[in-house]
């Protein structure tokens, strides 16, 4: 959970991909309750619709569900569906301007595939 | 309520407050009315409450005009910058009057708020200070449950933690039954992220009126050479620009994640910043 969330970017982004990296991290696990939208407003002072909005947005993506008095809670497929859809960004979000960055250093496709490889833990 | 603004006009002797506004609030929702100094946010507030006439078009709130109109009045409340509330009455006969006022008003929340403000009912206004007096104009306000309520900078002299516990109980009682509220603020930053709208006004005019999610997803700030800029830019809608050094930064409306894809730098706008942009470049037309 992020401590404040950011102003220049959609707040109801932000509160999806919260309760997506809860998913995806094994915080939230299928079955498990989602915070609602009054607990999300109360935690980050935010406009109750706004993070309506956001959760909203899961329960299209079926991600969340809705039980009706009780709350909002993880599917049993959602982490899959989450990795399925990241991984499709991934290229995008990660790749992209990691090869950018490369390029303005002059780095080969080879060095690059070096790092890839190299051990973390030297 | 529905309120609709319609070429709202107001002209004090030398100055145009206000020239020309339109705009419809359909929705029950928290709206931040935000502006320069001088902007016309207070004239408009003033119109909007029925304490002052326009001079030409009018505001309709459910298809009447606010001024002189005892149905409207009970439902509209304004807490204004300082001197809402006789100087010679103590704080329990303000919130007694207020009380005999307004038909939704919420004496377990008005009592609620008093202890957590610490204020004393047996002091007389003209005898609290900035920040009580500010932190009394907030009960009232939130009190009130009038399904119009509009703050115009209520917090003078008010710490951060008194500010703090104002948004809290403000959301709270929001989420409990939605109503209008009409925020004005210069301290953007403390609360642009409880605002599902944002409206912008600059010399009289409004300049902008969106939702404030889509104000963060469809600005940004795209740097890069000036020659990259230039091209990314051409026949988008430019707010501002500055350079340095052969960089240049512009400040656009345009799709954050497409502007991405030009492989500049692409940052969102904080409500704050594009209001600063929003409003100079008009200055500077």
């Amino acid at each position: 959970m992020k401590n404040t969330l950011d102003d220049n970017k959609p707040i109801f982004l932000q509160i999806k991909e919260q309760i997506e990296d809860s998913i995806i991290d094994g915080n939230l696990n299928a079955g498990d309750r989602a915070p609602s939208t009054n607990e999300f407003a109360k935690f980050y002072k935010i406009n109750p619709a706004t993070a309506g909005k956001g959760i909203n947005e899961l329960v299209a993506e079926e991600i969340l569900y809705k039980r009706r008095g009780v709350g909002m809670f993880v599917t049993e497929n959602a982490k899959e569906i989450l990795i399925k859809k990241r991984k499709k960004s991934f290229y995008e979000s990660y790749m992209l301007p990691l090869k950018m960055e490369a390029g303005k250093l002059r780095m080969s496709t080879d060095e690059l595939i070096e790092m890839v490889k190299r051990e973390d833990n030297e | 309520m529905k309120i609709e603004v319609k070429h709202l006009t107001k002209k004090y002797r030398d100055k145009v407050a206000l020239e020309n506004v339109s705009f419809t609030l359909d929705e029950p929702k928290i709206y931040g009315l935000l502006g320069r100094n001088g902007a016309g946010k207070t004239t408009f507030m003033n119109i909007l409450s029925g304490q002052i006439l326009s001079s030409e078009g009018e505001i309709l709130i459910d298809g009447e005009d606010p001024f002189d109109n005892q149905r409207l009045t009970e439902s509209i409340c304004l807490i204004k910058e300082g001197n809402n509330f006789k100087k010679d009455l103590k704080v329990k006969n303000v919130l007694k009057i207020y009380s005999y006022f307004y038909p939704n008003w919420d004496q377990e929340l008005a009592d609620y708020m008093v202890k957590e403000y610490n204020l004393n009912l047996n002091a007389k206004v003209k005898a609290l200070s900035k920040g009580m007096e500010s932190a009394l104009g907030i009960i009232v306000g939130l009190a009130s449950k009038a399904p119009i309520t509009i703050f115009d900078e209520p917090y003078i002299g008010l710490d951060a933690p008194s500010r703090k516990k104002f948004y809290d109980i403000l959301l709270e009682e929001y989420q409990l039954e939605k109503r209008t509220i009409i925020f004005s603020t210069h301290l953007i930053d403390e609360v642009s992220l409880m605002f599902e709208e944002v409206l912008i006004l600059s010399e009289g005019s409004l300049v902008l009126k969106e939702e404030a999610d889509a104000l963060r997803r469809n600005t940004c700030a795209v740097s890069g050479t000036a020659e990259e800029v230039e091209k990314f830019i051409k026949g988008k809608e430019i707010i501002d620009t500055k350079q340095l050094a052969g960089m240049m930064t512009a400040y656009v409306y345009g799709n954050v994640e497409e502007a991405k894809q030009s492989g500049l730098k692409v940052e969102g706008i904080p409500i704050q910043e594009l209001m600063i942009h929003l409003t100079e470049t008009k200055r500077g037309a």
